[in-house]
């Protein structure tokens, strides 16, 4: 086992921190009534959410349920219009170093000029902080990380000259280097190879192991109860959220999805999947 | 081999070190998409050139150069309240901007010859640029910008390499992305605006985005990239000031055309071109037993 992601002393006493209010330990994430429009139209209303235990959360809903709006609205990409989010008890601004991203792959340019190693070398510079540079410790985390996601033969490959699947897996490097307690990642299954989804899975799990938390949105509803310890369903407003076996039900999944009858049989599928399983 | 002289000399300086400066901070503009920023600001500070002349009443070059500033700046205002508060998209926006201020500042330029053509002289040379049009004193201005502009990449550069490469995963690590695109964009305008003289508003964004397009040909990695668009501006200011001089050729776009010319070979003969980029996947797909180690795994 390498030592990368291995979480310190330190976050460990973190995460058993008492929060401000004294009441007792703060929650990985607490949303608050969240709430974004675009223009005058909600694509996310009143959405409650609260992780206290280190867990991999799924988050499903229909196209356009406002899945990454939710993820963006909560790390402060897309702005409120009410709401408030704290991480281990304190707002983002203040807990930077401990929440990780994985944007969609589609965000950025493909053929910016750096390769897969100096793209998971940026997963360091936040603990670097202003003009320092990233020295030995970092670059060797970074090599570390382009391992542990199977990576390494392909460091100084340019970026753009990889599969979707192997651009995921870098992506899932960077955030891995940054150490992070709590990950959102944006569809990092979405369009991947089968070879890159068994090492995305392998990956959630062994963070979810170390005390990691994970909330990643999701699109394939038959792989659910496989994949995750908890699912939200989302509509624009939360339908649903808690354990996989208690809801990720046929009920909850219509009330997700409305009538469309295609996805039904689908869910359908995937809780019969879920209960075999079981 | 009189345009070899002293006065060709100092302007092959000042062009050159235009062009540099140009390679460094287009690298940015182009790596974060503002290129076409950088062309809007430019053709917008016309109409502040003319009326910086018209009232100071000469060519003083840190008055013109104050002007051209100013109302660079008001049209990448107008450019952010188009985007922000209408339904224009950005390419549209910037056509706007780009076409209104030009012509308005055509408009003031035919004001200012009416009020007496010998002393507006200077300016005419504003449009297309001329390199006889690099006084000393602009010189020093051009090696000024460059020095401060290098501190600041210098100063900046794993900010402005996780903030050009992915603004959204920059900004949840804490960088300012808006502040350094503000940073960004002030010295896109201060470089623009220094290099007007010389180029012209017309083709000045030519000559911010074709060093660094000529360089990714040459290199994958962002700091090579940086130093090389550095070097192949310096180059084109060089090729570009030999060539007009001698010539006698209207002195911005033999510049633009040399730069032009060094982007035209480098793609052919580039190893990141697109020529050997075919070449590569042709003998890749020729000897099949090596697509699994170096081809691409079905994403």
């Amino acid at each position: 086992m390498s030592p990368v992601g291995t979480p310190s002393a330190e976050s460990r006493t973190h995460a058993a921190e008492i929060d401000d209010r004294g009441t007792g330990p703060a929650a990985i994430l607490d949303v608050h009534d969240l709430t974004v429009a675009y223009q005058d139209r909600p694509v996310l209303w009143d959405f409650d959410l609260v992780v206290e235990r280190p867990s991999l959360v799924g988050i499903v809903g229909p196209n356009g349920a406002g899945k990454s709006t939710m993820v963006k609205a909560c790390l402060g990409l897309v702005p409120r219009a009410s709401g408030e989010v704290t991480f281990f008890g304190r707002p983002l601004a203040k807990m930077r170093r401990r929440v990780g991203y994985v944007p969609q792959r589609e965000s950025v340019d493909w053929d910016f000029p750096v390769t897969a190693f100096d793209t998971v070398l940026m997963g360091t510079y936040g603990e670097l902080g202003w003009f320092r540079r990233p020295g030995r410790p970092q670059r060797e985390r970074a090599r570390e990380c382009l391992d542990r996601v199977g990576m390494s033969e392909f460091a100084s490959r340019q970026i753009g000259q990889l599969s979707g699947g192997q651009q995921q897996r870098v992506f899932l490097a960077r955030a891995l280097a940054q150490q992070a307690d709590l990950y959102f990642m944006d569809e990092p299954m979405a369009g991947v190879d089968a070879a890159t989804e068994q090492v995305v899975f392998d990956l959630l799990r062994s963070l979810r192991d170390e005390g990691r938390t994970v909330l990643v949105v999701h699109h394939d509803l038959r792989t659910v109860p496989d994949y995750f310890d908890d699912v939200v369903l989302l509509n624009t407003r939360l339908v649903a959220s808690g354990p996989v076996g208690t809801t990720f039900t046929a009920e909850n999944l219509r009330r997700a999805y409305g009538g469309r009858l295609d996805l039904l049989e689908i869910a359908a599928d995937a809780v019969e999947a879920g209960e075999r399983s079981r | 081999m009189n345009w070899l002289a002293p006065n060709t000399l100092f302007v092959l300086v000042g062009t050159s070190l235009l062009g540099a400066c140009m390679g460094l901070v287009g690298a940015f503009a182009v790596l974060r998409r503002r290129a076409l920023v950088g062309d809007a600001l430019a053709h917008a500070t016309l109409p502040g050139i003319c009326l910086a002349y018209l009232a100071v009443g000469r060519r003083s070059f840190p008055a013109l150069m104050l002007g051209a500033l100013l109302s660079g700046l008001v049209g990448i205002l107008v450019l952010v309240g188009l985007r922000r508060f209408t339904k224009v998209k950005d390419d549209a926006a910037v056509g706007i901007v780009l076409s209104v201020f030009f012509g308005a500042g055509v408009v003031l330029l035919s004001v200012v010859q009416r009020q007496g053509a010998a002393s507006a002289a200077g300016l005419e040379t504003f449009v297309l640029g001329t390199t006889a049009g690099i006084l000393p004193e602009d010189g020093y201005w051009i090696g000024g910008t460059l020095l401060l502009c290098g501190a600041i990449v210098t100063t900046f550069l794993k900010e402005f390499e996780v903030v050009a490469f992915d603004s959204q995963f920059a900004t949840v690590q804490g960088w300012p992305a808006a502040r350094l695109d503000l940073l960004l964009m002030a010295m896109i305008a201060v470089t623009v605006v220094v290099g007007l003289p010389a180029v012209g508003p017309i083709m000045v964004a030519a000559l911010l985005i074709l060093p660094s397009v000529t360089a990714r040909n040459w290199t994958e990695r962002f700091g090579r990239l940086l130093l090389l668009s550095v070097v192949i501006g310096f180059f084109t200011g060089v090729a570009g000031t030999l060539v007009s001089t001698r010539y006698n050729l209207a002195a911005g776009p033999t510049v633009i055309l040399s730069g032009t010319a060094l982007w035209a070979v480098s793609l052919l003969v580039a190893p990141h071109g697109p020529v050997a980029r075919s070449r590569r996947r042709r003998s890749l797909r020729s000897q099949p037993e090596d697509a699994t180690t170096d081809g691409r795994l079905d994403g």
